[in-house]
């Protein structure tokens, strides 16, 4: 409970500061942003969108992990706790893509351009959404659960093209990008150390926040599995009795 | 293991021979595909990065059309439990994947001369980058295709998820490989079209060894 609160109190300051916080050309006070050339105002949209799109990698990875832990034991809660995670995966990926076209409208002038950032979002939320193709079209659990647990092991080997490789290779116009004028990643460069605190604040808040409802959800999941398991066995009794 | 696996392509490969059945549909739909394109375009010509773009686009969807059916005619035949028997996993992984090979290698050869024959803009000037980038390409399409076909296969919905599974995992393939034949059409240097080379060398090698691991556990099951 106290860390409910916790993260109740970290998330609505997070959220406060990073909306209402002024930008200024030299900040003096604790509680200004500096100014960054070519991102000005639209800047603060790193306290939102870096978060929601570092859950999108942090889940894909975590059901990577309980995947393979699935293959190795066999054990269906393990696969409950890789399909909860891709859920949440799916709901930040989309998170981070609509976030992000909005921040582009602005910055860049559309909402779309293919930039190899959007393309890699873009090929990550396709594969999120054919796992759950996937999962959908399998009536029994434990194929359902082998076949998804292979199928995402697959997309996680070339999933590090996406987000790793390609963004920083490829000229685009994300901050980050190989061409970026700026020289290097703006978190460390161009951020004053107020901007820096509340950026972390913001991820250590979101990263908490995917493990409670992640949390909630795999043992909704199993919970689920164990009630229609009984329900089916009273089912069968009923008849023979 | 090689004279088995070998054994098992041999197999697939009469049975291929006695059916036509996928070098038939793969052939008409090669047809109709570039026909398609044919007809929209009318009477301008395209660019040529439109037409290499094109020309991946034919080859995604011909391949999506035809390798399915490496593993879903096992199924349909009932054959799955004497495979399971007479070879181990690796095996019959080795012996589809040589016949798959084959199946796109012929494929993209039809689909490379039709290009040539009737693209006015698809002039290679480099041509051994462009071989180079054929192969490879297609050594990660068969591998790639493959493996999905094995979870298509026990999945038990054919058609239509097919496609939907394997966009993303060749997406980063087919984007470099895009990539590498405009620059065979501009006659780029080797030198300077290395790094997307070694993505596609990395692709190929990595999905080889996931594939050779993770078939054991869509076979066994």
């Amino acid at each position: 409970m106290i860390w409910k609160i916790f993260l109740f109190i970290l998330l609505v300051f997070v959220s406060i500061a990073g909306i209402s916080f002024p930008i200024v050309e030299n900040p003096s006070a604790w509680y200004q942003f500096p100014f960054i050339p070519g991102l000005e105002e639209n800047a603060k949209i790193i306290f939102f969108h870096v978060p929601t799109a570092w859950l999108t990698v942090i889940a894909f990875l975590m059901s990577t992990i309980f995947s393979f832990r699935y293959l190795r034991t066999k054990n269906l809660d393990e696969d409950a706790k890789a399909y909860a995670s891709a859920q949440l995966g799916m709901i930040f990926c989309i998170l981070a893509t609509v976030t992000g076209a909005v921040w582009a409208k602005f910055a860049w002038g559309s909402f779309w351009s293919w930039d190899p950032r959007q393309t890699s979002i873009f090929a990550i939320l396709l594969i999120y959404g054919a796992l759950f193709a996937l999962r959908s079209s399998i009536e029994s659990e434990d194929k359902r659960a082998t076949l998804s647990a292979v199928y995402s092991l697959i997309a996680f080997v070339t999933v590090p093209f996406f987000i790793f490789v390609m963004p920083r290779i490829m000229k685009g116009l994300h901050p980050g990008s190989a061409d970026d004028t700026n020289a290097g990643p703006i978190v460390d460069f161009k951020m004053n150390s107020s901007m820096q605190l509340i950026f972390f604040l913001s991820l250590i808040g979101f990263t908490i926040l995917y493990f409670w409802m992640w949390r909630v959800g795999y043992r909704s999941i199993i919970i689920k599995d164990k009630l229609n398991k009984q329900q089916i066995i009273s089912d069968k009794s009923v008849q023979g009795g | 293991m090689i004279a088995k696996a070998y054994a098992l392509f041999k197999k697939d490969f009469s049975s291929e021979l006695r059916t036509r059945y996928a070098i038939n549909s793969l052939a008409m739909f090669i047809i109709v595909a570039i026909s398609v394109i044919l007809f929209s375009i009318g009477n301008e010509t395209i660019n040529e990065s439109l037409t290499g773009g094109l020309f991946w686009v034919v080859i995604f969807f011909t391949a999506m059309s035809g390798l399915a059916r490496a593993f879903v005619s096992e199924e349909e035949r009932g054959t799955t439990l004497t495979l399971q028997l007479i070879a181990s996993p690796s095996t019959v992984f080795s012996g589809k994947l040589i016949f798959n090979l084959i199946l796109v290698f012929c494929m993209n050869l039809v689909i490379s001369l039709l290009y040539s024959a009737l693209f006015e803009n698809f002039i290679v000037q480099n041509f051994s980058l462009f071989l180079l980038t054929f192969i490879l390409g297609n050594i990660g399409l068969a591998v790639a295709s493959t493996i999905i076909a094995a979870i298509i296969a026990k999945a038990g919905a054919k058609g239509t998820l097919y496609p939907v599974l394997s966009f993303p995992i060749l997406l980063p393939l087919i984007l470099t490989c895009v990539q590498l034949t405009l620059f065979s059409f501009d006659g780029t240097s080797f030198e300077e079209a290395q790094f997307e080379l070694a993505i596609v060398v990395g692709y190929d090698v990595i999905m080889f060894t996931a594939s050779y691991m993770l078939f054991d556990f869509i076979w066994k099951d």
